[in-house]
């Protein structure tokens, strides 16, 4: 019999990749394609749906061909994709509305400020487990009824339909106008503030808070779950799982168990701990998530810590201050130097994401002398990395008690050696990566493959896991501590920057 | 063509230089298509003249940073561990030795360092004679002994050398420490140009068969992760 191949999307917020796995969840081909960012405004982050979806048309395909193998030889698809970005588009035609917005967008800072003024908003959190923050869908989705002239009567009639990335592919994949399925799945629907965080439904209050018509929001499903096959692009293909990326890539470290925990580096970082069928509300400003659910069974619930500006700063530092030529280069110019000089930068580009949530904060370079080079800057690039790691990891030991002894990574930027050493040395534990750094699209494989059969159970993916490579801390106490508090007093200086405009 | 385009204004369109060089206008912008992929050449969006690239500034340099070479090598590394059950590095020419820019454990979860940053002989390592069969610029430093199998003599080596090129790879046994062994293929550029290695290391029996040849599954690993690589590096 031919070989059988498991299929993964991983649509991200640069670029969109498909990649296909074999039974031991070896690589078999991979193809990339970046999309346009559009930033019409300060804060404004925008993508093309329509954009992505050809991305897709042409990236599946051409997976098939470099591996050599026919669609018939792809026993499952997993769906994973870059979250909270919000598409409304027209169900009789097909078009969206206007650009995605996209998770890192802060133009609804104003409108998120009014409706945390309201007193019902005291309840949101109990809710859906998250804050009231510009970096869930549901208040982009209100900006966009709001402030787009008829929008709403659309929505109200039943000819819009709104969904994350995972839904507008799904949609499109399944036949689009002409019958395509409108659904999402319970990982991406906990990003919304739409969705009960302990019912795992579209919550009425909720709804009505931000108040958005049910009648465009697509079905929730499990994780795993044969949605139906695609009859576009590559016909004939069973779509059985999608997920957001994150809880894809907690799924590929197999991070199946109470407490465990991996980091996932790429355009921001995201920490994530199973916590099991235990639904922990934080106080240390982490979020409560769906971990995972598998069809059938209930939700495995997670709690993450989440860092906007990560990846994103070192393509800042390449295309709008030019001083690099490939995000690579960074580690490169940051080993022209031996330390940071004493500058720091603090990265709250759209605001600070955990632990801190504050919308206000904007980013700033700090320590400046005339003795500072471009070595050094590079170097405070990687460092605002590991030290916003540093504090989600702290909040995560604060929340549960307990620290881990050391962190599982995973990511593109895994690839950055000096970037791994120096979080081995802030979080004073060993750094370790698997030997597949696209755990994003390995989760989604995995969860797809296990809907059908191809991999049995969880067990049998954990022995896929092994360690590709370790860092061990080598910086002394003092040294640690000193730099901590020089990051922390960086980070307060962010704080309270950004006024509201006067009208 | 290039001469063309460093003289005068120092921008021309298509037709000029078809016109200048004496070439039909297919085949120059055939060759200005090859020089803009090794950015030689740029294009300008507007005005759509062709003037001289900024990649011709850094001939003299570095061809490719160390840690592009690691990043867009990463899956195919992890691949290539996976698929063979051996570490894998990949290799670089640095100061007339091998410098290790990426290391990925054998995966068996046994305890192991990571190698990054290592310096190997040239003549005693796969990688080293991957990297002296593609350039000859290399100077030969003096063919140091190191175990009783290492190639000492300079025409022995260039056999060795000239089998590298003929095959498209390299291998060692116990050349370099008693008791190892390793094989490596080259890693291309667009364009050809080999500008590291990629390879596997081990205990003897975990590389060769019983007659101290490499294992032929293994040589076929090794050589599709480098061609999978010298792929990506073109995208």
């Amino acid at each position: 019999m031919a070989q059988r191949y498991v299929m993964a999307i991983d649509q991200g917020t640069t670029s969109t990749r498909c990649i296909l796995f074999d039974h031991s969840a070896r690589l078999v081909s991979v193809v990339q394609r970046e999309h346009r960012q559009y930033h019409p405004r300060p804060g404004w982050v925008e993508q093309d749906a329509v954009e992505i979806w050809r991305n897709v048309d042409r990236i599946m395909p051409q997976t098939l061909r470099d591996g050599g193998v026919g669609a018939d030889q792809v026993v499952a698809l997993g769906i994973t994709n870059q979250r909270e970005t919000a598409v409304v588009w027209d169900r009789h035609t097909g078009v969206p509305v206007g650009r995605a917005i996209v998770w890192e967008d802060i133009r609804t800072e104003e409108l998120v400020g009014e409706l945390t003024a309201r007193p019902e908003s005291s309840g949101i959190r109990e809710r859906c487990g998250l804050p009231l923050a510009t970096y869930f869908s549901a208040p982009k989705l209100k900006w966009l009824l709001d402030n787009t002239p008829g929008l709403r009567e659309r929505a109200v009639r039943g000819d819009l339909l709104f969904g994350t990335i995972d839904t507008w592919l799904i949609w499109n994949l399944t036949g689009g106008v002409s019958g395509g399925l409108h659904v999402t799945d319970v990982t991406n629907a906990s990003r919304t503030m739409l969705m009960n965080i302990t019912t795992q439904a579209w919550d009425a209050e909720l709804l009505s808070f931000f108040d958005i018509p049910a009648p465009m929001l697509p079905e929730i499903r499990a994780s795993t779950e044969i949605h139906g096959k695609t009859t576009r692009v590559v016909p004939g293909v069973t779509i059985s799982a999608a997920l957001g990326d994150q809880h894809a890539a907690l799924f590929g470290q197999t991070c199946f168990a109470k407490g465990e925990t991996k980091c996932t580096y790429g355009t921001g970082s995201f920490l994530l701990m199973n916590t099991g069928d235990t639904l922990v509300k934080s106080e240390h400003g982490l979020l409560t998530t769906i971990g995972y659910q598998l069809g059938g069974e209930p939700a495995t619930y997670a709690l993450e810590g989440s860092i906007a500006v990560t990846g994103s700063l070192v393509q800042w530092f390449r295309d709008k201050l030019g001083l690099i030529q490939s995000a690579p280069e960074i580690e490169t110019l940051a080993r022209t130097v031996t330390d940071n000089g004493g500058c720091y930068i603090v990265p709250a580009f759209s605001g600070l994401f955990a632990p801190h949530w504050h919308a206000e904060a904007r980013g700033i370079i700090v320590g400046l002398t005339s003795y500072i080079s471009k070595g050094h800057l590079a170097r405070a690039v990687l460092e605002a990395t590991a030290w916003q790691t540093r504090e989600v990891v702290d909040a995560m030991a604060a929340e549960l008690g307990v620290s881990s002894k050391a962190l599982k990574v995973d990511g593109g930027m895994t690839a950055d050696h000096l970037l791994m050493q120096t979080i081995a040395d802030v979080l004073d534990v060993p750094v370790l990566r698997p030997m597949v750094a696209e755990t994003v699209s390995l989760g989604a494989a995995y969860a797809a493959g296990l809907a059908v059969g191809y991999w049995p159970d969880l067990e049998g993916l954990r022995r896929n896991w092994h360690l590709a490579a370790r860092w061990t801390p080598q910086w002394n106490d003092d040294d640690r501590q000193a730099e901590y508090a020089n990051w922390k007093r960086a980070v307060e200086l962010t704080f309270g920057w950004a006024k509201p405009r006067k009208r | 063509m290039l001469r063309l385009l460093a003289r005068g204004s120092g921008q021309y369109g298509l037709a000029e230089i078809a016109a200048s060089l004496g070439l039909p206008k297919g085949t120059a912008h055939g060759i200005l298509r090859t020089l803009q992929r090794v950015e030689f050449v740029e294009q300008d969006q507007e005005s759509g003249r062709y003037k001289l690239g900024a990649a011709l500034l850094h001939l003299g340099t570095s061809y490719l940073d160390a840690n592009e070479l690691r990043s867009r090598s990463l899956n195919w590394a992890d691949t290539l561990a996976a698929r063979s059950g051996q570490e894998v590095r990949i290799g670089v020419h640095h100061d007339g030795a091998v410098l290790v820019v990426h290391h990925v454990f054998r995966p068996d979860d046994t305890m192991q360092t990571l190698g990054v940053g290592a310096m190997l002989p040239l003549h005693a390592t796969a990688f080293g004679k991957v990297l002296l069969a593609y350039d000859a610029s290399l100077a030969r430093s003096p063919l140091t002994s190191l175990t009783r199998r290492t190639i000492v003599s300079p025409q022995a080596l260039e056999r060795v050398l000239a089998q590298v090129r003929a095959g498209g790879w390299a291998s060692e046994a116990e050349e370099y420490m008693p008791g190892e062994a390793g094989i490596a293929a080259p890693i291309r550029a667009f364009g050809g140009l080999v500008v590291g290695a990629i390879g596997v290391s081990g205990a003897v029996d975990r590389i060769c068969d019983s007659a101290s040849r490499p294992k032929p599954a293994l040589v076929s690993q090794v050589a599709s992760a480098a061609e999978a690589v010298s792929r990506a590096l073109s995208d």
